[in-house]
């Protein structure tokens, strides 16, 4: 693994500039944003290399959150410790925090105009097909994997959720539960997943 | 005491919503629509499409708009807090282990679990917006109640997703323009 030497304070400096810059100018979601952070910091900036990178990008979408901050902190961390996270971090909520901040401001003005709420409402209807199509596209693999334990999961978590109101918080921590037993279950076994 | 109630509530969201993007819809439904209140059915539909259209994650979004209408600055600034904490601590500690052991395969087969979890959460989600997008918030579901223009807007948007691969920002966008111009001819009355 060959990485430049730099100053410290100039990796922060830098650290701090690309992940403002790439969670400013980013749209479309944490996947994009990580891939983006591939070809910055492996690619351009050669600081890390393609195959830690790679696995860095698996932690951040393993672990819970949103995945841009998740990919801004690994590789905050990788490059600068703690510290390095934290700037990373800061940099990547940034841009969000104000761009937010203004659109909630106008936001109260703006949803009494007569168009404005019209358009806002129709694009409920607009966002309701983007996540059906979302949800089209995970259940198809989900059901593509042919895995009866993933499919009684995902129809039980349905119907807890949304006919009988169960909590998503519950829902998670009962998978959590089960996929541990499970991974256990197999390191008994001694089956190689 | 508010700053506490949003910290508490943007740190379960932070917590638990798996899987990105909009693993997190659930979350914050639950949180800031059911549990608190801090935001109607619509003026959560209409957060998701702000993000939609600004830079910045779903969750981290959903914070600093929440805070800033519950509690001014220091809202925005404790609830954006709240949602990378748990990433902050966590992240830390398995990217910490990572680079000492370079295995995750525990991690990974949870994960296997999770995800099928995560779809019907999110599909919980998305059900209960065109719920409020056909019938309003409120009102029984009923075939005289139905919003038919939306229903009609909802089914073009997805056939344009589906089968001519339109950008999902551009679909939203219409969907805004076409409920517009449908309301401008019939003359409907803001709701």
């Amino acid at each position: 693994m060959e990485q430049k030497k730099e100053p410290r304070r100039r990796v922060l400096l830098k650290l701090f500039l690309s992940t403002l810059y790439l969670s400013a100018f980013t749209f479309g979601g944490g996947y994009v944003i990580v891939t983006l952070m591939k070809k910055k910091f492996v690619d351009t900036l050669r600081w890390i290399d393609e195959d830690e990178m790679l696995d860095l990008v698996a932690i951040a979408q393993s672990a819970p959150g949103a995945i841009a901050v998740n990919g801004a902190i690994v590789v905050g961390f990788k490059l600068a410790g703690l510290l390095g996270a934290g700037v990373a971090v800061i940099a990547t909520v940034i841009p969000p925090f104000i761009i937010i901040s203004l659109v909630s401001v106008f936001y109260a003005v703006f949803r009494e105009n007569y168009f404005v709420s019209m358009a806002l409402e129709g694009m409920q209807a607009g966002v309701g097909a983007v996540i059906a199509s979302v949800v089209y596209d995970m259940a198809a693999g989900v059901f593509r994997g042919r895995s009866p334990f993933s499919i009684v999961i995902l129809l039980a978590s349905f119907a807890a959720t949304c006919f009988f109101g169960v909590n998503a918080v519950i829902v998670i921590l009962v998978c959590i539960a089960l996929g541990l037993v499970q991974a256990l279950w197999e390191k008994r076994k001694g089956v190689q997943p | 005491m508010i700053y506490l109630q949003l910290l508490l509530s943007f740190l379960q969201i932070g917590l638990f919503s798996f899987g990105g993007g909009y693993a997190a819809l659930p979350l914050i439904q639950d949180q800031i629509v059911s549990l608190h209140g801090w935001l109607s059915m619509e003026e959560f539909t209409d957060l998701i499409t702000i993000s939609q259209m600004t830079p910045g994650p779903i969750a981290i979004n959903a914070a600093t708009f929440v805070g800033q209408k519950i509690a001014g600055a220091p809202g925005a600034i404790v609830a954006t807090l709240g949602c990378v904490l748990p990433s902050c601590v966590i992240v830390t500690l398995i990217a910490g282990l990572y680079l000492k052991y370079r295995t995750m395969r525990v991690l990974q087969s949870v994960l296997g679990t999770l995800r099928p979890a995560v779809v019907a959460l999110i599909a919980s989600a998305g059900v209960s917006i065109l719920l409020t997008a056909f019938w309003g918030t409120d009102a029984l579901i009923s075939l005289a109640g139905t919003d038919w223009s939306m229903v009609v807007i909802f089914a073009a948007g997805f056939a344009l997703l589906r089968w001519a691969k339109w950008n999902p920002i551009l679909v939203m966008v219409l969907a805004g323009v076409a409920k517009l111009a449908f309301a401008l001819i019939t003359g409907e009355p803001a709701s």
